[in-house]
């Protein structure tokens, strides 16, 4: 390995973007529960209070509604605050100021204000974590206009996007899932951006295209890799922003696969696989396929406690292999 | 003790607070408004029954005096957040009745352009950060307002404006909490007109009086008249100080009463007849100010014709600038969703 090629965990990616982003200005802080001297529950604010103190690192009570409320209110009149949740499941609780409010005010007041917010969601099951600390309720959020919604699946793009997050003018909503934040990768120095709403091809290949999200991605590429040796050329693409979805992206790999896979942990039904599978079944990339649109999603099941139950809810590497295979081959 | 001169010389001595602390051409502008506050309400009713309006609205008739004694005391760049209630608020805070007509009219002139209507009417300009379709749904916003006014130091002040309804959500408590425990620039204003929607505060709320809420986070909780202007003015001006010097939020209660019913659809079947019309003819918040400043001598009844004949004609005018104005394109639909990148 290039000994030059730095790599940080994608939590570490994270703080270092969050540090990068208040040294670049002043009207950047952070707010959520113990993520002062805790470092947060998964560690992702770490020592950052040190740095910064206790004024822009900002402990709340635990009151989700009326912290993400006063992070809308910060944002309208003139902050940049980046606000935690726990677990995304606790948006749950702040559903009314983030659909409500934040994405609608722009637009209820007829373009008069911005909510520059962010909020960072730790999604997704694998810690054992049980029902109502493992969901993945991204596409939840997706579908309200007014929101941006991100997924990124590397620790290059959690720095560079939550760097576009904080940027941008309009509420940005980042889910972070969970089993990522120790994975490496790397992470270039500096301020830099990966923009929202673009897709990126993780992979290139010519038998079938996978649409991917979050740790669907590694799951997808080490998929294609076993897939590589039965002569098996997979495409994986990372969605890496579901609203708004880059839809050309999507349609020009399935025009060069002919064949589509969509792979996510979220429950499947009425999720982000169903709005791929629609966006390329309404576009010209229809006439190009060859094989039925596959899906695979979450059991229609809460997250199980028991670890093999726990597997066994969302896609694993030998369902994405198998699904792969039969699709190419035929079978399905 | 002070001498007979100065008594003479200080001849408001003994009035309400108002009256001591504002000049009587303050004290006449407040009138105005509220008369400019009641005239507008019942020409969008007018508009609204004769079809020109759609969709609903909640009007504040009977409850001018709160909004206007809790803005006495803000500088323009204070900032408030309002209710579905809000149309009061809106104007006491600054807003131009034409440019509210033309957002009740739908059109490209007011101050949402057409997408909020009555219940987000806001006034950006003016520190307005808009009304509310979701019960105490602007309160934590305020909060926010108001820790961004600490962090940036600009030395603004936050009302929030909420009906009794409001004090049994979470977010009013969560929010009150962090106000207090971060000791922000904030004041919560709740209008307790007696009915949520239909339900009385007292089928609906354990304490009797909501200000006694302040005491669960450390914060004075102070009841008043909200029919009574100078009650009201005072009790916001004590909050402001505080707020401004860095102690922290207050609480107040201002006890009033709504004339007409929640919305549109209201059959006014959970009060009577009797319990309107006395507040109709006794406590009327006008009325009552009107007579005090008449029999304070700070104006004549030439004075008040003059106040209402100019009130109407602004009316008029708002209404003939609604009729007039472009209505949106369809095409700009999406318009505002998110913020446009030049």
């Amino acid at each position: 390995m290039d000994a030059a090629v730095r790599e940080l965990t994608y939590a570490q990616a994270i703080q270092e973007a969050m540090a990068i982003a208040m040294d670049m200005d002043e009207r950047v802080f952070l707010m959520g529960e113990d993520i002062g001297v805790y470092g947060g529950a998964f560690q992702v604010t770490g020592d950052l209070v040190e740095r910064y103190g206790a004024d822009r690192v900002i402990d709340t009570p635990i009151s989700e509604l009326g912290g993400a409320g006063v992070a809308v209110g910060a944002a309208v009149t003139g902050m940049r605050p980046i606000f935690e949740f726990q677990f995304s499941d606790f948006a749950t609780l702040a559903m009314e100021q983030i659909v409500n409010q934040a994405a609608k005010m722009r637009f209820m007041l007829g373009g008069e204000v911005s909510v520059p917010v962010v909020m960072r969601f730790p999604a997704g099951s694998g810690t054992g974590a049980a029902a109502q600390h493992s969901q993945s309720l991204e596409a939840w959020l997706g579908h309200v206009p007014g929101l941006k919604v991100i997924q990124p699946a590397t620790p290059h793009d959690a720095k560079g996007m939550l760097l576009a997050a904080v940027a941008d003018p309009d509420p940005v909503m980042i889910f972070e899932h969970k089993l990522l934040y120790k994975m490496k990768g790397h992470v270039p120095e500096g301020h830099y951006t990966v923009p929202i709403g673009k897709a990126e091809i993780r992979r290139e290949g010519c038998d079938l295209t996978i649409v991917a999200t979050s740790i669907m991605v590694q799951k997808a590429l080490d998929a294609a890799a076993t897939l590589e040796g039965e002569g098996i050329d997979i495409e994986v693409v990372d969605l890496r922003t579901i609203r708004p979805i880059d839809r050309q992206t999507v349609i020009d790999s399935v025009k060069k696969t002919s064949r589509l896979l969509c792979v996510y942990e979220a429950v499947k039904t009425l999720g982000i696989g169903a709005e791929v599978s629609a966006l390329v079944a309404e576009s010209e990339a229809f006439d190009y396929l060859d094989a039925p649109i596959v899906r695979l999603g979450g059991a229609e099941t809460p997250i199980p406690y028991n670890p093999d139950l726990e597997k066994a809810t969302v896609p694993q590497v030998p369902d994405i292999i198998a699904a792969a295979r039969d699709l190419v081959k035929g079978v399905r | 003790m002070a001498t007979a001169r100065k008594a003479v010389v200080d001849s408001r001595a003994n009035l309400p607070f108002v009256y001591r602390q504002y000049s009587p051409e303050q004290l006449r502008g407040v009138l105005h408004k509220m008369y400019l506050i009641r005239r507008f309400e019942e020409g969008a009713e007018e508009c609204y029954m004769r079809g020109l309006i759609h969709g609903t609205m909640h009007l504040s008739i009977g409850q001018e005096a709160s909004a206007m004694g809790i803005c006495m005391p803000l500088a323009e760049d204070d900032q408030i957040t309002s209710t579905h209630r809000g149309h009061g608020h809106c104007i006491a805070k600054g807003a131009e009745v034409s440019r509210m007509f033309a957002e009740f009219f739908g059109k490209t002139t007011g101050y949402c352009k057409g997408r909020g209507g009555s219940m987000h009417i806001a006034d950006v300009a003016k520190g307005n950060l808009g009304a509310n379709g979701i019960v105490a749904g602007g309160i934590p916003i305020a909060v926010g307002a108001a820790l961004s006014s600490k962090m940036m130091k600009t030395g603004k002040v936050v009302v929030s404006f909420f009906g009794d309804g409001a004090n049994n959500e979470g977010a009013f408590h969560e929010a009150l909490n962090m106000a207090a425990i971060w000791k922000l620039p904030v004041i919560f204003v709740c209008e307790n007109n007696g009915y949520g929607m239909s339900t009385s505060t007292a089928r609906s709320t354990a304490v009797k009086n909501i200000a006694e809420r302040a005491a669960a986070y450390s914060m004075p909780g102070v009841v008043v008249n909200g029919n009574i202007f100078s009650e009201v003015a005072e009790a916001s001006f004590k909050a402001v100080e505080r707020a401004r010097a860095g102690e922290g939020p207050t609480l107040i209660e201002s006890k009033t009463y709504r004339h007409r019913g929640h919305s549109k659809s209201d059959r006014n079947r959970y009060r009577t007849k009797e319990e309107i019309e006395d507040w109709m003819a006794n406590r009327d918040p006008i009325t009552l100010f009107e007579n005090e400043l008449r029999d304070f001598g700070f104006i004549d009844d030439h004075g008040i014709e003059a106040i209402r004949d100019a009130v109407a004609k602004e009316i008029a005018d708002g209404i003939e600038f609604a009729k007039a104005s472009p209505a949106p394109e369809i095409a700009t639909l999406e318009n505002y969703v998110y913020t446009e990148h030049a």
